[in-house]
Order: C-alpha cells, then structure tokens, then sequence
C-alpha cells in the first residue's frame, strides 16, 4: 500500500469502519445537511438569516416539558420540540397578520418569552447537565431513533422543497405579487417555517439545537457567495454541509474534540474560503481589472 | 369594471381615502393623481383587497385571477438569484399556480413579452444586473402574460428614463386598445394631458373624476392641495353615515 492509501485508511476510513457510532454520526449529520442546508439558503434570500436561531430557541420550553414528562425520551422531547416551534412561529405570524408588527419583531418578543420558559421549566426539573445536552446534543449519542428521526425530516424537507419549489420562490422574491393573486401568500410563509423547526428539533440529539442552526446557516451563507442561481446555491450549500460534517466528525475523533462544535467550525473553514476564494468574495475584487467591452 | 361607493379607507384613525364614489367603466384608461399623501397607493391597494376597508363597499366584476398590479418598485428583492424568464413567467402563477408545468404556448407568450417590451435576448440575465429601468420592462412583460382584463400600475414610470417611459406607455396604449381597463398612479400632469383620457383627482377626498381636460384644473390642483396637508390630530370623528363594509368580487 502506498503513503497515501495508509494515510486514508487510518485516518479517513479507519474510525468509520471501526466505529459504530461513528457511522451513525454519519449519516445523521450528512441526512441533516441535506435537509437543512438549502433551507438555510432560503432563509439567507428571505433576509431571516437570524430566524432559525430564534426558533431553536423557541423550541426548548416544548423539549422541557417533554423531559419533565418522560425522562431523556427522543420521541417526547422531539414531539414537544416541534409543537413549541410550531405554535411560536405560528404565534408570530399571527400577530404580524393582525397588528402593525412585522414578522422579526413579534417573533423576536415571542421567542424569548419561549426561552425563558424553557430554561425555568430545565431548571426546576433537571440538571445543568440535562440543559447542556439539549442545547449541544452529542453526535456520537445517536441511536436508532434518532436515526430515524432524522432520515425521515430529511426526507420529509426534500420532499417539501422540491413540491414547494415555485410557490417558495415566488413568496421569497416577490411577496406582494403573492398577496396580490390571492392566493394565501402567509400559508408558504407558515409552511416554510415548519420545516425549518422541524429541521432544527431532528438536529436536536446530533447536534444540540443551538449547534442544528449553524449546519443550516453557515454552509447556506457561503454558498450563496459561488453562484448566481438558486439551484445552484441549494445544490452548494447541501455540499458544504456534508463537506464540513465528514471533516467535522474526523477531526473531532483525531482530536478529542466535541462533535457538534468540530463539525460547525469546519462549516467556517469552508465559509472563510469561500469568503476569500468565491466569485463574489473578497480575492476577485482585487485580481488585476479585466473586464469585457460589453 | 371597479364601482367605489362611499368608501373609506383610514390608518390609525386618520382617513386615508374619506367618502369617495364613483367607477372605473370598462375599458376605460385612468390616470390617478394627487398631491403626496393623498391616498392614491391606497385606493390600488384597496381595490386588490390588500388594506382593510373603515366604511363603504369596492365592488369589482372581474375575478382576481383577471387583475394584475404593479406595487411600487421598492417591494421587490434585486438581489434575489432569478433570472428574467423565470421573473416573467411568475406571472402565469395565477394559472398555473403552484404544480402545473409552463406549456410551450405559455413559453412562447414569454418571449413575444419580452420583445414588446424590449429584452430579447435577455433571458437567462439575472434580475440582480439589471437597471432599474430594465428591470420595470421586466415587470410590464410579466403584467403582459398575466393577460388581466384589469390593470393597476402605482407609479409606474418613477425613476425611469424617458426612453423607456416612452416604450411603456405606448404598451399602455396597446392595452388600453385591446379593451383592458387600466388604471394608474402618475405624478406627471403633461404624461396624464398626454396620454390618459381620463383621470381621477384625489386628495383623501374626492376632488374630481372624469375627462382629463376637465378634471386637471388650476383650481382643482389648488384645492387638492389645501385637503392633502390637512392631517389633523383634534380631528373629531367623521359623523357621515355608511353602508356596510364591503368588498366584492365577480
């Protein structure tokens, strides 16, 4: 064998194929890429970068009473988890319907009220370390719930997405045309938005709810600075998202350090690359100044 | 084609559009002035069903599969990665909505917009690189294959090139030719003397309505102007009786 086939053996291959759970941390993290990285893209052209954190807020008072209910149950706590996200975002669009608030503020208002019921609800009826668990979650705790959780909203996105598309689009782009058709332009908001919770609550165990935000974000952000089509940016960020989640895992496993953190970091290698290198980064501003006539 | 009867239309309390009646006939072409403030994107807004109506009733004939309207240049995202053919065919949404595929007679109304209008060959542009002005030719070609019966267009030659204006206008001749009834938002009296036959001068209240010769008066512009910076916070509640609230459609 030669230099390099040892090296990717051992290094590369090697923990996956001595390693259960690293194989299953896998293929959660890569399912989670490619279902919430082109939702990140979405929420970047929207201009609600900032939203999916907001609702990974959101859904811990829900993730709280699941725990209180029954113990560290995946089932209960997902469950809880999307139904707080839900009934949060749900909230916030209501009170932009019906008052003179946009949508960021009343969901800013909302989310931390949500918040801050969550962390008394942890706090009363858990540890420090119950809290920590749900807000960083452990890629290499995965278990086949956990699997399936995240295989089937993975699915369930792609799925949602690719039926969506047109409607998703139009309401991104050009929201007043929307209204003006008629045809309850809120309810791809509203069902957008539900895909996002229920991206961020199936990264819940891999990642830890906070840690979900940034597989979804940071790859989208990036992507959007290679191409000037959205498919193409979909395709972009879904890529760099499993890039940085292979790389994430390994590194974590060479060095000892937590999986969640590792992977997102490596998603901020990539983005400080793409800063640097894309074609709308920062090096072609300063190549020598060709341009064409017309 | 649109009758407005009694309506009133107020934010915060204040009356943006105060007891105005009267109709849009069928086929007819309107301009809509008035000073700022004086409720001209509001009574648009108000006819699409898009603002909540105080008092009176809109009642239109058509259904609003058959209205397009063009909102003010500034509530569309330029940097959105979309190209222009996909922009112009955003406009068979009120057919095609969400699933149904675009057919090749759709395709080819596209590109015959998109020649009227002036961008052949701009198909695969990114909207994002267009000029502003290019961008409302654009819009006009979308409006084209939304094939409406009714037409709203709030400002829609602000900060647009006199060639280009020129070129839009006469689209608006085209479709005011083929019996579409359109209506449109204006600052410019001369384009409005120029080109619409009729106008509808407002200033929250109803100034004056009908032929354009008649209605852009001296004294009119004077009164309209005097109404518009009326905003009054001691205002006392307006005690005129209405019918009930409404907005009807075909």
């Amino acid at each position: 064998m030669t230099v390099s086939g040892a090296f990717i053996s051992d290094l590369v291959l090697g923990p996956f194929l001595e390693f259960a759970f690293m194989r299953r941390a896998l293929v959660s993290t890569l399912a989670l890429s490619l279902g919430a990285a082109p939702l990140g893209v979405f929420l970047t052209l929207r201009r609600m970068s900032l939203l999916g954190d907001a609702l990974s807020h959101a859904v811990l008072p829900g993730v709280a009473i699941g725990f209180m209910v029954s113990g560290l149950s995946l089932v209960a706590m997902a469950t809880g988890g999307v139904v707080a996200g839900m009934a949060v975002a749900a909230l916030a669009g209501l009170v932009s319907r019906f008052t003179k608030l946009k949508e960021d503020a009343s969901l800013a208002a909302i989310y931390l009220l949500a918040l801050a019921l969550g962390v008394t609800l942890i706090s009363r009826h858990g540890t420090q370390l119950d809290l920590l668990h749900i807000l960083f979650g452990s890629a290499l705790g995965v278990d086949d719930q956990g699997l399936l959780l995240v295989a089937g909203v993975a699915s369930l996105s792609i799925l949602a997405l690719a039926a969506g598309y047109r409607g998703l689009v139009l309401e991104s782009f050009d929201p007043a045309f929307l209204a003006a058709s008629g045809r309850r332009g809120w309810l791809w908001q509203q069902g957008f938005l539900m895909l996002v919770v229920i991206n961020l609550v199936a990264g819940f165990q891999t990642l830890g709810t906070l840690m979900a935000v940034g597989l979804m974000m940071i790859p989208a952000v990036s992507a959007r600075l290679w191409h000037d089509t959205l498919p193409a940016q979909l395709v972009n960020a879904a890529v760099q998202a499993m890039l940085a989640s292979v790389t994430g895992l390994l590194l974590s496993y060479h060095l000892d350090t937590p999986s969640g953190p590792t992977i997102i970091g490596s998603a901020g290698v990539l983005y400080a690359l793409s800063l640097l290198f894309a074609p709308a980064g920062w090096l072609s501003r300063w190549l020598p100044g060709r341009h064409k006539a017309a | 084609m649109v009758a407005l009867d009694n309506l009133t239309v107020s934010y915060q309390q204040h009356a943006a559009l105060h007891h105005i009646s009267g109709r849009f006939e069928a086929g007819s072409l309107t301009a809509v002035v008035g000073p700022n403030g004086a409720g001209k994107s509001t009574l648009l807004k108000s006819i699409m069903g898009l603002t909540p109506i105080d008092a009176g009733s809109i009642t239109v004939s058509v259904p609003r599969q058959r209205i397009a309207y063009l909102p003010q240049l500034a509530e569309i995202d330029r940097g959105f990665p979309i190209d222009v053919v996909d922009c112009v065919q955003l406009g068979f949404w009120g057919e095609c909505a969400a699933w149904s595929s675009i057919t090749s007679q759709m395709a080819q109304r596209t590109s015959e917009a998109l020649r009227e209008v002036g961008l052949e060959g701009f198909d695969r542009r990114a909207v994002g690189t267009l000029s502003s002005g290019q961008l409302q030719r654009v819009l006009f070609a979308r409006l084209m294959v939304q094939d409406a019966d009714l037409v709203l267009l709030d400002e829609p030659f602000n900060a647009i090139d006199a060639r280009t204006t020129a070129a839009l206008i006469a689209l608006v001749h085209k479709w005011h030719a083929g019996r579409r009834t359109v209506v449109a938002v204006l600052h410019d009296d001369q384009q409005v003397r120029a080109h619409f036959p009729d106008t509808l001068l407002i200033a929250r209240e109803l100034v004056g309505w009908g032929p354009t010769a008649s209605v852009l008066t001296q004294d009119a512009a004077r009164r309209a102007r005097a109404m518009a910076e009326a905003w009054d916070e001691s205002a006392e509640y307006c005690q005129i009786d209405s019918k009930p609230v409404g907005r009807v459609l075909a």
